[in-house]
């Protein structure tokens, strides 16, 4: 690659704020503690158990983890609305539908087929299939 | 004639003219194809986050995850992860203003941290396959060594790309296309750790509840 090219690459870089404007300081440490937090919450609910109901518990650790991973796409991937002509956040929020879909829909459709199985056969034994 | 309505008038396929906007950014067109690659991998990880679920209560008889993570190990590996996403953060920070030395020292903090994390977890495998919880002794256990082993393989192929990119930066300093490597690297560094926050939490702290 020449100077010159290099040169206009910077210029373009720069003119995307691709090199500038990602992240400072403050926003790094920022979603660092908040990071921090929504770890250690969820280790602290399952390792002392501080709530008796699991299904509680279990509701918690996901709501903890959507938080952290949104902090994680704001503060570190530095996702926002304006990267990328837009289409940086088009390309998440489409991967995030088909995650829904997949992980939500195999989960769905196979505990669905462990129900249906024949009848006679104990429910334990389906699920202890390797 | 034709061209000079083309420009004026609007054209009503808004995406279109962005992407024509965009043709001429070679670099902004890297850093988008690369944000693109991250989203298929996410969706190679939404397959084996799937089969792991559906394979979770699958015990064969074998042992149950409560009878073999060790909680205080992961919340340890986590915080390395965690540690250093922060520290590739330092790097990018140094990056931009061209300090060549810093950005290396953070980057080597960072390949450090990552080695540890994946120490931490080849001993928590080794630990699971001596005390008999091998991938083909059930089928819970062979989508946990499927889901935390690519992982893991992600962080080794991230810690050689950080080593990769010291040997550049110490080779052409941080010229604009290492700069532009760079940005692609802490994308993927960081959206490891992104995978890691649903690994410890579907695998590991759901494990434990069940």
């Amino acid at each position: 690659m020449s100077i010159a090219s290099e040169a206009n690459l910077d210029a373009e870089l720069h003119a995307h704020g691709d090199t500038h404007g990602h992240g400072s300081m403050r926003s790094y440490l920022f979603g660092f503690a908040l990071s921090v937090i929504l770890t250690a919450v969820p280790f602290w609910l399952v390792m002392a158990q501080p709530i008796a109901n699991p299904g509680v518990t279990a509701a918690f650790i996901i709501v903890f983890a959507s938080l952290q991973i949104l902090v994680h796409t704001v503060c570190f991937l530095h996702l926002n609305s304006q990267s990328e002509g837009g289409w940086t956040l088009m390309a998440y929020i489409f991967t995030a539908i088909l995650l829904l879909i997949t992980i939500a829909g195999s989960l769905w459709i196979m505990y669905h087929l462990n129900s249906n199985m024949m009848p006679g056969m104990p429910t334990g034994q389906v699920a202890n299939t390797p | 004639m034709a061209t000079v309505t083309a420009q004026t008038v609007p054209d009503p396929t808004f995406h279109l003219v962005e992407a024509d906007d965009h043709a001429h950014g070679s670099g902004g067109g890297t850093l988008l194809g690369f944000w693109i690659y991250l989203m298929s991998d996410a969706l190679l990880f939404a397959a084996v986050f799937a089969s792991f679920g559906v394979l979770s209560t699958s015990y064969a008889g074998g042992p149950t995850p409560r009878e073999i993570f060790e909680l205080p190990l992961v919340a340890l590996n986590t915080a390395i992860l965690l540690v250093s996403s922060i520290t590739f953060g330092f790097a990018m920070l140094a990056m931009e203003p061209g300090k060549v030395r810093t950005t290396q020292a953070w980057l080597l903090v960072t390949a450090l941290l990552g080695m540890a994390f994946v120490g931490v977890e080849l001993y928590e495998f080794g630990s699971l396959i001596a005390d008999g919880a091998t991938p083909q002794r059930s089928g819970f256990l062979s989508g946990f060594f499927t889901l935390v082993g690519m992982h893991g393989l992600h962080v080794t192929a991230g810690i050689a790309w950080i080593f990769v990119m010291l040997a550049q930066i110490g080779q052409r300093g941080l010229i604009v296309p290492n700069k532009r490597r760079l940005m692609c690297l802490g994308m993927f560094w960081h959206f490891l750790d992104v995978v890691w926050i649903g690994v410890f939490t579907f695998v590991y702290l759901l494990g434990m509840l069940r």
